[in-house]
């Protein structure tokens, strides 16, 4: 078997959103749903005193993921029929439309916020890693797309040569479920479970 | 590039897994690319049927970026750009950024132009009847030779438009040269300011600055009100290269901006947040520091610059403590002294952070100093901008590797010929934003009072606008309802003609609305480039669809009927003369490729073959052999010729300030002064979900770019408002309704909103802006010298909803 990654370069990353209007248009996706999302973390404080004196702690990273098509995936553990399941040959995660019921166990389940049930269709809809075009010989298509090129993706030998498991805010810690997403942080990044590492824009990746 | 499935279609690829997939899977990627889908080998399917087509995007970013059209039974299936899976980080790829990701969506927009119609409703109301081509041709005819035989063709207007750009764009101004004239217009909405300013300080060619890559070497970059990576977000345009920049600068960047824009995210601890419009009184308080620390150039200063001190003052102001130095140490023009005392309280900057900054400004060699466009766009723009280009002079890091002069990057770029105007026999020609001020009164516009340019006067008021692709005549002017009302009045400008893809604002004010193609619905070409140049030529991604046509081909109709078609076409059609200008390109550009060989690839792209560009490179190395164009040949600091019109001129209030030094001014009282009424400034910014208008109605990135004003957690906490809030934004000019982005990423003080929403008001009713267009809140006041755009300097109050 060969498991695939994604990597993220946060050092690269400027938070523009190409990765998931490119895979919208590709995937053919509709207002409401987005496979891969940019996330904004934002803490700190700007202030201005007495005498108008500007004083700032702010610091401010965007993190752009999509399915990180974990090792010990929460969406498969919970799935009631075994429609969302994990590729023998690629370990990438996808849902079997056929089976899925469309209960919604898999969106609450995910810590990264990848499943989610599209009421319209009946069943669960996800990034899928761009499997086609992957056997293809082709990369996903957010990760072709990225104008500053902070993104990949190769077998996890390849990905995780790049950088380290993705370990940093808003994300959970990578122990959970072990997720196939390896990165570069920025200088800014939080490290997973810092309480100020709250994403700052929910409409936008909801 | 990556060219791995040229042939097959994406879905019917997924619609055929069990072959394709099954065949993929076995024969692994080589034979899976190699055989069963290489170019030439028969399909595997009839389903399989898909065409592949180049285009650009055109709009006025200016990334021009790749498209790379899927197409199958002549519809756009998705849209791809120039890439390859494995590209090095240094390859020059112009890929498209986020918005040409969505052409699909505007291409089959509900709100698309499909027919040629004409207006039933009042002007500005939107409601429009479908007509023929017959019609709509036969009435613009008359209409056009109606103005024309009754107020001369200095009543003809085309207005400034951002919408598209190509080599063929600009056919109109032929069409009118044709007709024997229009009122002619200079400056535009994105740097009128700075362009004015600039030519009287470093020449003609001074605009562009260096290269970015030339940052690389620098030991400190210094960005001021710029966010390149938002600002032309494509793939080897400032994004890129910003991106490109950060990673491989030796030195540090400090951001100097109202707002932590995108660009510094990631790397906070280098913004140094100031207070919008301040730009100058931060330079002079640097200035102070180097002068005072004997930290200054001065062999630099008086080789190659006029002004600084009254050594090299012009002998009409030799003496009388007018230079530069007399302004900051307190001898001159308002007699105090620019320390960083005085600056602080402004800027909104700590002295001793300003110190702090100075010492690295004086010891930083080399020194890259860049501005965006920000710190020009304010009533205070022609001198806030040039107060910037201070720093390099002041330290001797210009012309230089590794500096910049303190303009905007410039650019490597292949510059395609585009179609030529003619020339136009009517001279005088109007600053761009003060078209509503020419169709309301414009014969009391002068030279003096109005900068009038190639006349005195204007002899008559605009009666006609020709409008392609443009949403200047609302949505991007500054004072939305105020234009709105001058457009609404018929007796004033008679007659409007608008060529559009979809019904923006100004779109509403048409009397006959043309439904115009995208540029890569038919055949186009155009140049461009960042760091590193490309060029792309594309052919139609489809057939025509419904009734619409391109511009030439609308504006060969009207000629024909006006009479004047063999001097408009030459006998040429647009793929003619798109060839044609090509062919004139190539003769000077002799490594371009064959007409054919570009239309076959689609992309072209060139490195700078010196690597990067340094701005006034040869200037430094010889300021006499290859001196500037100012009067003096050098740069001026003091520039008679602006004392000359400061003198003449008749300016619009005390608070216009034209000046022939740059010095420090807060712009005008209504606009840059908070009062009880407005207590906060409120400033525009450029979003990535659109380019000025263009995509605002596309729904796909309004919701994953929702339009907010972003205010300081402190002023939201006064307010009563928490994020995501819908927020009423007012002053004087009007109201607007969008939401509440409550971050710390601006300053107190300052509300920041992403200009370019599309305006949504009743406008016979509340004409509350339920859109979020910032332009419901700005003025249409021009800046002095300029008379340009004004549009970041703004004061508003905020409520909850």
């Amino acid at each position: 078997m060969t498991q695939y990654a994604f990597y993220f370069d946060g050092t690269r990353c400027t938070g523009c959103k190409t990765c998931e209007m490119a895979c919208k248009d590709f995937k053919d996706l509709d207002l409401g749903f987005a496979y891969r999302k940019v996330y904004e973390v934002t803490t700190g404080e700007t202030t201005r005193d007495a005498e108008g004196i500007i004083a700032t702690s702010c610091v401010s990273y965007p993190f752009s993921m999509s399915c990180n098509h974990c090792d010990d995936p929460a969406c498969v553990k919970v799935c009631p029929t075994t429609a969302m399941h994990k590729d023998p040959e690629t370990g990438l995660v996808s849902v079997d439309t056929a089976k899925c019921i469309g209960c919604g166990y898999c969106h609450m389940a995910c810590p990264y916020n990848a499943p989610k049930v599209d009421r319209s269709k009946g069943h669960s809809v996800k990034c899928d890693g761009c499997a086609d075009r992957v056997a293809a010989g082709e990369k996903p298509v957010c990760v072709e797309a990225c104008p500053a090129r902070a993104l990949d993706f190769g077998t996890v030998e390849e990905m995780s040569a790049l950088g380290r498991i993705a370990d940093v805010a808003p994300l959970p810690d990578p122990a959970y479920t072990t997720p196939n997403l390896y990165i570069k942080p920025s200088e800014d990044a939080l490290p997973f479970g810092a309480p100020n590492g709250k994403v700052v824009n929910p409409l936008e990746v909801e | 590039m990556s060219e791995l499935m040229p042939n097959v279609s994406r879905r019917s690829f997924v619609k055929t897994t069990g072959a394709l997939g099954a065949l993929a899977a076995v024969g692994g990627t080589v034979a899976a690319t190699g055989s069963v889908f290489g170019k030439g080998t028969p399909q595997a399917h009839a389903e399989a049927e898909e065409k592949v087509t180049w285009g650009h995007c055109a709009i006025n970013c200016p990334g021009r970026c790749s498209l790379k059209f899927h197409v199958k039974d002549d519809e756009v299936a998705w849209v791809e750009t120039y890439t390859s899976k494995d590209a090095d980080f240094d390859e020059v790829q112009p890929r498209a950024c986020l918005r040409g990701r969505t052409y699909r969506r505007w291409l089959a927009d509900p709100n698309r132009v499909n027919y040629p119609m004409k207006r039933v409703g009042k002007r500005g109301e939107g409601k429009f009847e479908q007509i023929s081509w017959d019609e709509a041709i036969d009435t613009i005819a008359s209409e056009l030779r109606r103005i024309i035989d009754a107020y001369g063709n200095e009543a003809v207007y085309i207005p400034y438009a951002t919408g598209v750009s190509s080599s063929t764009a600009r056919s109109l101004p032929r069409f009118m040269t044709c007709l024997g004239g229009y009122l002619g217009s200079y400056g535009d909405y994105s740097a009128a300011q700075l362009e004015m300013i600039t030519p009287f300080t470093l020449g003609s060619k001074g605009f562009n600055g260096s290269t970015l890559n030339a940052a690389e070497d620098a030991q400190l970059i210094l960005a001021f009100g710029t966010s390149p990576t938002e600002t032309r977000q494509g793939g080897a345009v400032s994004h890129y290269d910003w991106v490109h920049l950060r990673e491989r600068a030796k030195g540090k960047i400090v951001y100097i901006d109202p707002r932590l824009n995108d660009s510094a995210m990631g790397r906070s601890a280098e913004w140094l947040p100031i207070n919008p419009g301040t730009d100058a009184a931060l330079c002079s308080a640097i200035a102070h520091e180097l002068i005072v620390n004997e930290q200054i150039d001065k062999e630099f200063l008086d080789t190659y610059c006029v002004g600084f001190d009254d050594t090299t003052m012009p002998e009409s102001a030799k003496g009388q403590n007018k230079s530069y130095k007399d302004y900051i140490m307190g001898t001159g023009y308002d007699m105090e002294e620019k320390t960083p005392e005085w600056a602080a309280p402004i800027t909104g900057i700590s002295a001793d952070r300003i110190r702090a900054l100075a010492e690295e400004v004086g010891t930083a060699k080399p020194l890259y100093v860049v501005q965006g466009w920000g710190p020009q766009r304010r009533s205070n723009g022609e001198l806030n901008s040039w107060s910037i280009m201070m720093l390099p002079l002041l330290t001797g890091q210009f012309g230089l590797p590794g500096t910049n002069t303190g303009e905007r990057e410039g650019s490597y770029s292949i510059s395609v010929q585009t179609i030529p105007a003619g020339t136009n026999p009517v001279k005088a020609k109007i600053p761009v934003f003060l078209f509503t001020d020419a169709i309301d009164h414009g014969t009391e516009m002068t030279a003096l009072n109005a900068g009038v340019q190639g006349a005195d006067k204007l002899n008559v008021n605009i009666k006609c606008m020709l409008n392609y692709a443009g949403n200047c005549l609302t949505n991007q002017h500054g004072d939305i309802n105020h234009a709105h009302d001058i457009l609404a009045d018929e007796s004033k400008c008679e007659f409007i003609v608008v060529w559009e893809t979809v019904f923006t604002d100004s779109a509403k004010y048409a009397d006959i609305l043309l439904p115009d193609l995208f540029r890569f619905e038919q055949v186009s070409q155009i140049g461009t480039g960042g760091d590193h140049a490309y060029m792309i030529s594309g052919q139609p991604c489809t057939t025509p669809k419904f009734e619409r046509k391109t511009l030439y081909d609308s504006l060969t109709l009207l000629a024909a009927k006006m009479g004047v078609e063999e001097e408009f076409t030459e006998g040429k059609t647009q793929e003619d003369w798109i060839k044609e200008l090509y062919e004139k390109t190539r003769a000077k550009d002799s490594e371009l490729p064959t007409y054919e060989e570009a239309m076959e690839m689609g992309v072209y792209t060139r490195k700078n073959p010196k690597g990067c560009t340094i701005a006034m490179e040869a200037f430094r190395k010889d300021p006499v052999a290859n001196a500037l164009d100012t009067p003096s040949g050098k740069v001026e600091i003091y520039s008679e010729q602006l004392a000359e019109i400061a003198a003449t001129w008749e300016l619009d209030g005390d608070d216009a300030l034209i000046s022939p030094i740059p010095v420090y001014t807060h712009g005008f009282d209504e606009l840059d002064i908070p009062t009880e009424e407005f207590p906060l400034r409120c400033s525009g910014f450029h979003y990535r979900g659109r380019t000025h208008s263009s995509w605002g109605g596309v729904e796909l990135l309004k919701e994953a770019n929702p339009q907010e004003a972003w205010i300081n957690p402190v002023d939201a906490e006064e307010r009563d408002i928490v994020q995501g809030d819908t927020i009423r934004v007012k002053n004087a000019f009007g109201e607007i309704e969008l939401l509440a982005k409550v971050t710390p990423r601006v300053v107190p003080g300052t509300v920041c909103i992403s200009q370019g929403a599309w305006h949504n008001a009743d406008m016979s009713g509340d004409r509350v802006d339920k859109g979020g267009c910032i332009n419901t809140l700005t003025t249409h006041r021009p800046s002095p010298l300029a008379k340009g755009n004004p549009q970041h300097s703004n004061i508003c109050e905020v409520v909850k909803a």
